[in-house]
């Protein structure tokens, strides 16, 4: 399934030192911003995105979405900037712009034409600590997003079901509420609750810098001295731990909602990198994952889709470079007379013949090389590299990992394969949950205006 | 204020970079070939197209797609299975794909030498020895069946299908490339086979490759994937999309806490006189991301949608121009209102000069970021070599939009969005408007 495929892709690139042209250019200001730069000339263009080190996993309880949130305030006006005035500047210097919050990062980001760095720059720095939060802009901002979660969850039954499922699986962990929030929640965001979330987390010493693109590191680090060189640092509190309890069974649910067909989402607990105690059960998580869904070759739809011919579509997904625990995800679609149980049980036969059998050095031999070919392929866009560098920074692992990652998952064996599949796949780990589609009722009505203007 | 000053020297700085060259010449079954030099990474893009698009499926709705989809599940002696294996054996990717126009083979390889050559020795005998097995055609029309379904859960989905229908009427366009359940349904093994025989022949085909090949290499790599592809013809041209008769407003009643209302009529087709100031005056009205005139209107100004914006989708033949937007079910009216209106002002004053400038510098500023990855070149020397565009459309692009006035965008907005021949669509639960 394509979320899932994408989730993998995030985490399954990573440019190795294969080539010197990859290196990373890494410097601090004095207020404690980092700067990262990749070289790439292939193209007069240069991406420049801000990180910061906050997103909904940072959230209390009464205020989920508020990083989101945020993010969208973030285009309503500074000390010297109008609402909306933002993109405006933006775009008459030709740039493509926008943002985006995860559960762990919210970033900024412009591609340019490279001689506007400095626009990018300047506008950045301005908003990093001069934001105008008014309350008659987030009440609009706020209905804006209100009807985002609308069309991305509440009229969308796989995500809504996804969202259930999250809800359910996690105890603790804050990955357990949705990036956007819970409706009541949004409906009761103040204008000093974002002020207050700003105050707490938009500072220098709380920010990546990435910028890949036609430059010269040193030029760019001057240029973001000269704007972001004044900026004064927080003292940025440290988030909790949150561990996540264990997990003392299986846990189920049903979620019904209207809709067409039926569906199915499972998860077991895993670690990830930053969290694991043996690296390298995260990286063979990894294998695991492209095993079971690294392409129309792997598993899941050789087995599944095409040989037993029980699923319309089948994915599965593991988040490597996450900050907290995760879930290693299975999810399909099961064909017309199928059940989604008859879809779980042969996930689970999947999953259970990867604990007792090894996996072929073939298969193993398809994974790697595939990871080896993307680490090509991905240096065709300068925004993916800058996205690659600006999480891994952000979630805390360094983005010196992207040029392990080649090495790392070469390293990973059969025999690794099989052991993290019995140590993380138990059935006590696991939580699953099925969507019962409900009927849809639809009516049509038509009407011809004649002259109507 | 500093922002200003540096905006104004920013937007008179010189630009000299010219857009990447495109070659073009024909094997020697005449498949034409665009070729673009891209040596900078060891791989390569390479995809071969057929006027065999959704708008060729007659009334057999769906076959263009089936045809596509079926291509990679069994090829010579191989299996669906080995197919993959060797693709992904190499670390290459492929797919199929069918647009209303276009039918597409697409496939990204490195060009180290052993690893080029099995994945496009693969790639070849997925074009040419296509076996459309029982099996897998029964299987992939049940896939496709069951996305048909899914797709009936997506208000969003509805009012495309709906809106594509009003607004094409009798044309091949207004159906969508998955066609219909019904029609899916009647679809035979031997349906695709003729299709695909009809086709997928060398006179019907474009090779376009990117990537880190000389000419010579590249020439030798079109030449031999296609050596083995019947001459073929090319099919005549399908007919012209006419414009609706009168105004029209469709609602389907649906169980979603948001309304979609889509609202439009044909636009404008590839090669058209009006392309750029139909172009520019949309990317003022609605195209431009987070600045234009329907986006200010109802979501930065009103809160009323997250997305509203319009666009024109130029094809072989006219293609629509639609407005869209989602909104709480209760704001429908009210949000369609001020869509309505937006353009209607559009259509009577034009756009500002000021309006026009920053679009201007926007367009042509971001000029250099249309074709920064070998994925945007070869999604453009396609177009161009498609749709018979001239080959230096890229490097004229800047000049064509700097040149257009506010009455050049005004007239042709006239001539051609006509706001009497809308045809509306609305997808969502009726619901008595809500106190505020």
């Amino acid at each position: 399934m394509k979320y899932l495929k994408i989730l993998g892709l995030m985490l399954a690139i990573g440019a190795s030192s294969v080539n010197a042209e990859t290196k990373v250019h890494e410097h601090q200001l004095k207020n404690g911003l980092k700067i990262l730069v990749k070289e790439d000339h292939r193209s007069p263009v240069v991406v420049s995105q801000v990180w910061y080190k906050v997103g909904s996993s940072y959230e209390p309880n009464g205020i989920t979405g508020i990083s989101h949130m945020l993010e969208h305030m973030m285009f309503k006006g500074t000390d010297k900037l109008q609402p909306g005035e933002f993109s405006r500047i933006i775009a008459a210097n030709g740039g493509n712009e926008n943002a985006f919050t995860g559960r762990d990062y919210t970033a900024y980001f412009q591609t340019m034409e490279k001689s506007r760095l400095p626009v990018s720059f300047e506008l950045e720095a301005d908003r990093m600590r001069n934001l105008h939060l008014l309350d008659e802009e987030l009440k609009k901002e706020l209905q804006v997003v209100y009807e985002e979660r609308r069309m991305r969850t509440d009229d969308n039954p796989r995500a809504k079901t996804q969202e259930h499922f999250t809800a359910m699986a996690y105890s603790n962990n804050p990955y357990k509420n949705p990036i956007i929030g819970w409706p009541s929640d949004i409906e009761n965001y103040t204008i000093d609750d974002l002020k207050a979330w700003y105050q707490r987390w938009y500072a220098p010493n709380n920010a990546t810098l990435v910028v890949v693109g036609d430059v010269e590191p040193k030029a760019v680090f001057s240029l973001a001295e000269k704007y972001f060189g004044e900026l004064k640092p927080s003292e940025i509190v440290a988030i909790k731990p949150q561990q996540e309890i264990p997990q003392l069974g299986t846990r189920r649910m049903v979620v019904k909602v209207p809709a067409k067909l039926p569906y199915l989402v499972m998860g077991y607990k895993v670690p990830v990198l930053k969290t694991v105690e043996n690296e390298w059960e995260a990286y063979a998580l990894e294998v695991m994952a492209g095993i079971l869904d690294g392409g129309s070759s792997a598993r899941l739809e050789t087995n599944l889709v095409r040989g037993k011919q029980l699923a319309v579509s089948v994915g599965a997904g593991y988040g490597l470079a996450s900050r907290l625990d995760e879930l290693f995800m299975l999810e399909g679609t099961p064909v017309e007379g199928k059940t989604a149980n008859d879809l779980e049980v042969a996930l689970k036969e999947e999953i259970e013949k990867l604990k007792y059998e090894l996996v072929q050095q073939d298969e193993l031999q398809r994974i790697k090389a595939q990871v080896l070919a993307n680490v090509i392929y991905e240096r065709d866009s300068m925004f993916y590299q800058g996205m690659q560098m600006g999480m891994l920074e952000t979630v805390g692992l360094g983005w010196q990992k992207e040029n392990e990652y080649v090495k790392k998952v070469s390293q990973v064996t059969a025999e690794q394969v099989r052991e993290v599949a019995q140590k993380y796949f138990k059935d006590d780990s696991l939580s699953v949950a099925y969507l019962d589609p409900q009927p849809i009722a639809e009516q049509k009505t038509e009407k011809t205006n004649e002259g109507a203007n | 204020m500093r922002i200003f000053l540096l905006l104004v020297l920013m937007a008179i700085s010189p630009m000299n970079w010219a857009a990447a060259k495109i070659e073009t010449w024909q094997t020697p079954k005449g498949s034409r070939v665009f070729y673009i030099y891209a040596p900078d990474l060891p791989m390569a893009d390479i995809r071969i197209t057929f006027d065999a698009g959704s708008a060729r499926d007659g009334v057999q709705h769906g076959l263009a797609a089936l045809t596509s989809g079926l291509l990679d599940t069994g090829a010579g002696k191989w299996s669906a299975d080995e197919l993959a294996q060797r693709f992904e054996s190499v670390g290459a990717n492929f797919g199929t794909s069918v647009s209303r126009d276009t039918a597409s083979l697409s496939l990204r390889t490195l060009t180290d030498p052993p690893l080029f050559d099995k994945a496009v020795e693969t790639m070849k005998t997925i074009l040419i020895q296509p076996v459309f097995n029982q099996p897998d055609f029964e299987r992939e029309k049940n896939r496709t069946l069951a996305a048909l379904k899914h797709r009936e859960s997506s208000p969003a989905a509805l009012a495309d299908l709906t809106f594509n229908k009003v607004v094409y009427g009798d044309h091949p366009y207004a159906h969508s490339s998955a066609g219909e359940i019904e029609t899916v349904t009647a679809l035979t093994a031997d349906d695709l086979k003729k299709f695909y025989k009809q086709y997928y022949v060398s006179a019907n085909a474009l090779v376009v490759i990117v990537g880190d090949l000389t000419k010579k290499q590249a020439a030798k790599t079109a030449e031999d994937l296609l050596a083995d592809l019947p001459a073929g013809q090319k099919p005549a041209d399908i007919s012209e999309v006419n414009l609706p008769e009168n105004a029209k407003l469709q609602h389907i009643e649906f169980p979603s806490t948001q309304t979609h209302v889509l609202s439009g009529l044909p636009g404008m087709h590839r090669k058209d006189e009006d392309y750029f100031a139909l172009y520019v005056g949309n990317h003022i009205l609605g195209g431009g991301g987070l600045v234009s005139r329907l986006f200010e209107e109802v979501r930065e100004k009103r809160g009323l949608a997250y997305g509203a914006s319009s666009s024109f989708a130029p094809m072989f033949r006219k293609g629509a121009f639609s407005m869209g937007l989602q909104t709480r079910n209760d704001q429908t009216q009210q949000a369609l209102d001020v869509m309505t209106q937006t353009l209607a002002d559009f259509i009577e004053t034009g756009p500002t000069e000021a309006e026009l400038d920053a679009a201007k510098k926007n367009l042509t500023g971001g000029f250099v970021m249309r074709f920064d990855t070998n994925s945007k070149l070869a999604g453009y020397a396609e177009m161009i070599g498609f749709y018979g565009l001239p080959l230096d459309y890229l490097d004229t692009f800047p000049e064509k939009v700097q040149a257009l006035t506010v009455n050049d965008i005004k007239d042709a907005f006239k001539r051609r969005v006509n706001p009497k021949l809308l045809q509306t669509v609305t997808v969502g639960e009726t619901v008595k408007s809500r106190e505020k």
